[in-house]
């Protein structure tokens, strides 16, 4: 049969489509579509960029992918993708990708750290790492073993990492790359809700009359998201209104009704200006039926720092900041209350002038009263924040008064349906969780929240970054499916759930991602291991953490599909597998989990990291983990070496048979079943390659059917508690569903009565009649006071099936342009480049599309500066400097007195510049605001 | 400053060297003939006259080319110079020997703001005052070097998937590229952002085709005379005030319209007898 490209491309298409969605296919249809494609296999997975999770199908051929499509059945996409989807198909096929170990070696053939790197066998590379992670426990105990985790980890990689690390080492030294991505909007979701994750769904867009944005480039980062957006603006484009809302003109601006530009920070009082809008001018838009059922009001303290090095960390005391650097380091003990934000803290007590002496970070919050919430938003008048949020000099006064009151226009107006979504604007912020929690307020105040097209919704960055670290738990104060470290009856659920000796999990669960770096450079953590993320090019205060690594006595690896800043910083290179050639699972930023098969082999001898994790744990004994220790704040670590013995384990059993294989062999290898059947298993059942493993010789898998053992084993956490997963085989057959699934139902709009199982049964079980239930258990029970703080004396309140609307004020962040550094920088992403690039950048088209990083300028401060379009510059902080060619015209269109520099780019290496300053509630680093001068180069 | 005329002089000797060359025989300049037809595609620097009188009035002297590898805003971040935009034609690019051209795919026309290419024509083969804006300054967006056209079957934006690698690579973005929104109604629930090109902002720097994502590029810049087609001008947009500019002068002694229909007179016409 002959069949002309054009007929191919139509069969084939429409033969996908319709049997993607059930439909018969005509036989001859389908006879010719099979004609075409005879030696291709197609196969659903998700794509691998982005928190959007739109559905792909992949072709194979002779164990290579050759083809991508949207597939036509996924409900985000329907078939379409953006253009880093597009090259899906090419991402794992670098020519430099990373096919065998490499260990800095001498002459000799020995470890040494100053050597080059070499080839050597996986089980050389995993000899390297057990001595090594002995010795950082000799060293420092749990404390001193830590992993730089991802958002990126399949749901199974960072369940079996977590197991490891937690169970085995008793280390909670694992933190996502997530934490500088999504922190503050987990901590905004559990202070607000008492559980995680967005109440919404995608469907809230086509749903919705108002889109607003707020510090997000949603046209660039969440393209998909964004075309829906627009479809919805083209439905009815005199109803349906896009605001945007960041502190630089960028793509996502083309679409705004209007769009307004602040000053770095001042979020915070625009969110409080729309709060104030409702509480003082338009009080009868505000759901009292609705308030009086569901919220409560709160309030902490405001003197918390910004997350950085603190007085008397070792590093400080050893001199290895320089003064420069201190000058804004010294701001987390204590600063002075500015003209700007004097204001806003008035009604804590604060005037301008005064010193306010910070104490770490808290998560302490407590009741106050409606009044008291009120007494909070006062300062917040249209001149107020008007003038202090103004962040584009040549805009009028007056032009921006009407932006702000047409914005709270659109909240306040009875029946308009109002989305607020969210990237890393308000999260990487040093107030982050306070903004995120401000927008929860608007929404509640005037009952738009937890309603199909009403909510404020987090926009999330990474593909698994809900999936994985969060739901997962791959953060170092977490336990899977929203349990605690810090909870005894948490740890006590996943010890017996992991078959632990009660007491062997560690309570103290607070090295996050700053703080293993922090803690390397302070000679605590001697073991590090990165794992899928590029830990030492996406950290700020880069210089520091490289230094330590390069430098200090401790032992740094990166697992990587391809060499980039990490692994050059590392002493071992680890081959990992790639997205398609192991078996996975992403969960998205709706909810939506969804599972992929091995599509092919790995490349060279590379090998999946869940593969990697089970060949570590074979090196440690119960003998070696689980004796005494002693942790740094004095608390002791059981000795259960004994209790393990009762538990029928010998003092030689390995971590391996006690985390994974033990229960995992209950899951079987079956190659005649679905979905298994004729589908590669490299870490089950070994492959072709024969690849030599961990013990020299070839690897042919564990023998059982591990990703389905992680999978059921991390999704019972979470059934029945609001988390509920479907079993593995469903999410082989479906195009991913929304968690929690009750009775094979997933569900849209959570805490909502209507939508969600959990709520309908809070609701039945209180007997109320309320519309929503809030039932996320954490922090339900506060103790009660004022704005200035509680009053111990009036005991605690419980505030069971309530969510919370919280005070919070502006504050000005810890650095900010001044006479020397005259210029506020922001760092971001661009729709090419995913994150580091390590992957983008190979993909040729990707790399040729947008070759470097560009440092976007105003034209006039670049002509007050006498640099021209085109032109190097340094672009420096107090920390360092780096050399970037300037851009005036087109995607970014910084104001005056603002620049923006991507990150993707490893030669423009801007996190060298950008300040280590977090929000000290999530710790998630604030990458949108440093002070920066700009010179010619 | 000795390193860029240490450059100058090498790029001077390897473009006399092919000029002179072509003067040195039959043979060669057989070969210059053929070059000179072979290609009428090439995209010239900014401000250059039309196509024949360029060919003209060039003089191959090579200082355009100089001037825009030496400018410095090619430097790469070691200070080393990078490959500037104009190359000068050499036997083999299919282009009038010793001529200035470039190819966008390669390396794109920046749009630099200050045209080093163009003051140093010793010729006026790049005519300056092309360039000139109301004020009098030189402005590259003055430029007409060529026209992106958009190849709608090849461009992935046109399939629904999300791109626009061409509208946000433009220099002129939102005025050289728009995005035309279109409902997807095959999804039900997305849109088409179809980048648009207008010609009478559009310079031809070629930023879009080198950004262009596809593997052969579905947006290309192509001379303007090439890329455009023309309406009549005895027609006037009636919606559109601003038409009648584009209709311009319409000469008096053309309006007469020939063509075989009316190639006879009516009486020779009327005279020949119908057939019946």
């Amino acid at each position: 049969m002959a069949l002309n490209r054009r007929d191919f491309l139509k069969s084939a298409a429409a033969a996908t489509a319709a049997s993607a969605v059930g439909i018969a296919v005509p036989s001859n249809l389908e006879a010719s579509a099979n004609e075409a494609q005879k030696d291709w296999r197609w196969d659903k997975a998700a794509c691998r960029f982005c928190g959007t999770g739109c559905g792909i199908m992949l072709a194979t051929k002779e164990g290579r992918i050759v083809a991508v499509k949207g597939d036509p059945a996924a409900p985000v996409n329907r078939g379409l993708n953006c253009i880093k989807g597009y090259f899906n198909a090419k991402i794992m096929y670098g020519a430099d990708r990373l096919k065998t170990p490499l260990l800095r070696m001498n002459d000799k053939g020995e470890f040494d750290k100053k050597g080059k790197f070499k080839p050597v066998s996986w089980q050389r590379a995993f000899d390297e790492m057990e001595k090594h992670a002995k010795k950082a426990l000799k060293a420092s105990g749990p404390e001193g073993v830590a992993v730089f985790a991802s958002g990126q980890y399949t749901v199974m990689e960072g369940y079996a990492a977590q197991k490891m690390m937690k169970g085995g080492f008793r280390s909670n030294a694992i933190d996502p790359n997530a934490r500088h991505c999504m922190a503050s909007a987990v901590v905004g979701f559990y202070q607000t809700f008492g559980i995680d994750e967005p109440s919404g769904c995608y469907d809230d867009i086509e749903i919705t009359d108002t889109i607003v944005t707020w510090g997000s480039n949603m046209a660039e980062m969440h393209p998909i998201l964004w075309s829906r957006v627009t479809d919805r603006k083209l439905s009815n484009p005199d109803k349906v209104k896009v605001v945007n809302i960041q502190t630089y003109t960028h793509r996502t601006c083309d679409l705004g009704d209007f769009n307004i530009i602040f000053s770095p920070s001042t979020d915070l009082a625009i969110w409080n200006y729309i709060a104030h809008e409702i509480v003082f001018n338009h009080p009868e838009a505000i759901d009292w039926d609705f308030v009086k059922e569901n919220i409560v009001f709160t309030a902490g303290p405001t003197n918390i720092g910004y997350g950085m090095r603190r007085a008397g960390e070792k590093s400080l005391k050893d001199g290895k900041y320089t003064a420069k650097e201190m000058e804004t380091i010294s701001k987390e003990m204590e600063k002075k209350v500015s003209a700007k934000e004097a204001p806003a803290l008035a009604p804590y007590g604060y005037k301008e002038g005064d010193t306010m002496k910070h104490t770490a970070g808290t998560l302490k919050h407590w009741h106050i009263s409606f009044e008291e919430y009120k007494k909070s938003l006062e300062p917040f008048t249209l001149d107020y924040v008007a003038k202090i949020a103004k962040g584009d000099p040549n805009e009028s006064i007056e032009s921006f008064k009407k932006k702000l009151k047409d914005l709270a226009a659109f909240y306040i107006e009875k029946d308009r349906k109002v989305v607020s979504f969210w990237t890393m604007g308000m999260n990487q912020h040093t107030r982050g969780t306070w903004v995120n929690t401000l927008s929860y307020n608007v929404h509640f105040l005037l009952n738009k929240q937890a309603l199909p097209g009403n909510g404020a919704f987090s926009l999330t960055g990474q593909p698994s970054a809900c999936g994985t670290a969060r739901e997962v738990g791959t953060f170092c104060h977490r336990l899977p499916a929203d349990m605690m470290v810090k909870n005894p009856k948490h740890r006590a659920k996943a010890e017996k759930t992991w078959g632990l000796p009660a007491g062997t999990l560690n309570p103290v669960g607070n090295q996050h991602i700053m703080k293993i770096h922090r803690d390397i450079e302070d000679g605590v953590v001697k073991f590090a291991w990165v794992n899928v993320c590029n830990a030492y090019q996406d950290s700020a205060s880069a210089s520091h953490w490289i230094k330590a690594a390069r430098e200090m006595d401790n032992f740094i690896v990166t697992s990587d599909g391809y060499p980039g800043i990490s692994a050059m910083v590392s002493d071992l290179v680890l081959p990992s597998a790639m997205i398609y050639e192991k078996w996975g699972a992403y969960g998205n930023a709706e909810r939506r989990t969804q599972h992929w098969r091995q599509q092919v082999l790995p490349v060279g001898d590379a090998m999946s990291d869940t593969w990697q994790w089970m060949e570590f744990s074979k090196r440690f004994t119960v003998q070696d983990l689980w004796g005494e220790y002693t942790l740094r704040n004095g608390k002791k670590l059981p000795n259960v070496i004994e209790d393990a013995k009762k538990l029928g384990y010998k003092e030689d059993t390995t971590m391996y048979e006690i985390l994974y294989k033990n229960k995992g062999k209950e899951y079987k290898l079956d190659t005649s079943k679905f979905p298994q059947k004729g589908y590669d298993n490299s870490d089950c059942a070994g492959d072709s390659r024969k690849v030599l493993g961990g013990d020299g010789k070839e690897a042919k898998g564990c023998g059982f059917m591990v990703h389905e053992y992680l999978f059921e084993e991390y999704a019972s956490f979470g059934r029945g508690h609001g988390h509920d997963l479907a079993p593995f085989e469903v999410y082989h057959k479906v195009r991913g569903l929304k968690w929690p699934v009750v009775d094979g139902k997933e569900t849209q709009w959570r805490f909502n009565v209507k939508y969600d199982p959990y709520a309908a049964k809070a609701v039945k079980e209180s007997g109320s009649k309320s519309t929503h239930a809030f039932y996320g258990p954490l922090a339900k029970n506060l103790l009660q006071g004022t704005l200035t703080g509680p009053d111990k004396s009036k005991g605690k309140k419980a505030l069971k099936n309530k969510a919370k609307i919280f005070a919070r004020p502006y504050m000005d962040p810890p650095e900010m342009p001044d006479e020397n550094y005259d210029t506020w920088l922001c760092t971001g992403r661009v729709l090419e480049h995913w994150h580091s690039g390590t992957m983008t950048m190979r993909v040729p088209e990707l790399f040729r599309a947008v070759p470097e990083a560009l440092c976007y300028m105003n034209p006039k401060d670049a002509k007050a500066k006498g640099v021209k379009r085109g032109e190097l510059v340094w672009v420096e902080s107090r920390r360092g400097k780096v050399k970037a060619r300037v851009e005036t015209r087109g995607r970014n269109r910084p104001p005056q007195g603002l620049v923006f520099v991507p990150w993707f780019d490893e030669k423009v290496f801007i996190n060298k510049v950008c300040l280590d300053a977090t929000c000290p509630m999530s710790k998630q680093t604030d990458y949108k605001k440093c002070a920066v001068k700009i010179t010619k180069a | 400053m000795a390193n860029s005329d240490n450059n100058r002089r090498k790029f001077m000797a390897t473009t006399l060297q092919s000029v002179g060359l072509t003067a040195l025989g039959g043979l060669l300049w057989s070969g210059y003939c053929d070059e000179a037809k072979a290609s009428p595609l090439v995209l010239r620097p900014p401000g250059a006259l039309p196509e024949e009188q360029f060919l003209d009035v060039c003089i191959k002297c090579g200082l355009c080319a100089e001037a825009c590898a030496n400018r410095e805003s090619n430097k790469n971040r070691d200070g080393t110079q990078r490959e500037g935009t104009l190359k000068m034609a050499k036997g083999g690019d299919h282009k009038l020997i010793g001529t200035p051209y470039f190819i966008p795919r390669d390396v794109p026309c920046y749009m630099c703001d200050d045209i080093p290419c163009v003051p140093v024509c010793p010729s006026e083969a790049l005519d300056m005052k092309s360039l000139l804006n109301e004020k009098e300054e030189l402005d590259i967006n003055k430029a007409q070097m060529g026209l992106a056209v958009v190849h709608k079957e090849s461009c992935v934006a046109f399939w629904g998937l999300q791109c626009d690698a061409c509208y946000r690579a433009c220099p002129l973005l939102d005025e050289a590229i728009t995005l035309e929104y279109q409902k997807n109604e095959r999804t039900g629930k997305h849109a088409f952002l179809l980048p648009v090109v207008h010609s009478d902002v559009c310079t031809g720097c070629g930023l879009c085709e080198k950004a262009c994502i596809t593997e052969k590029p579905a947006i290309f810049v192509l001379p303007r005379e090439h890329s455009m087609g023309k309406a009549g001008d005895h027609y006037v947009k009636g919606w559109d005030t601003k038409d009648q500019q584009r209709a311009g002068e319409r000469k008096l002694d053309e309006i007469e319209t020939h063509n075989e229909r009316s190639q006879q007179a009516p009486s020779d016409y009327l005279n020949r007898e119908i057939e019946y």
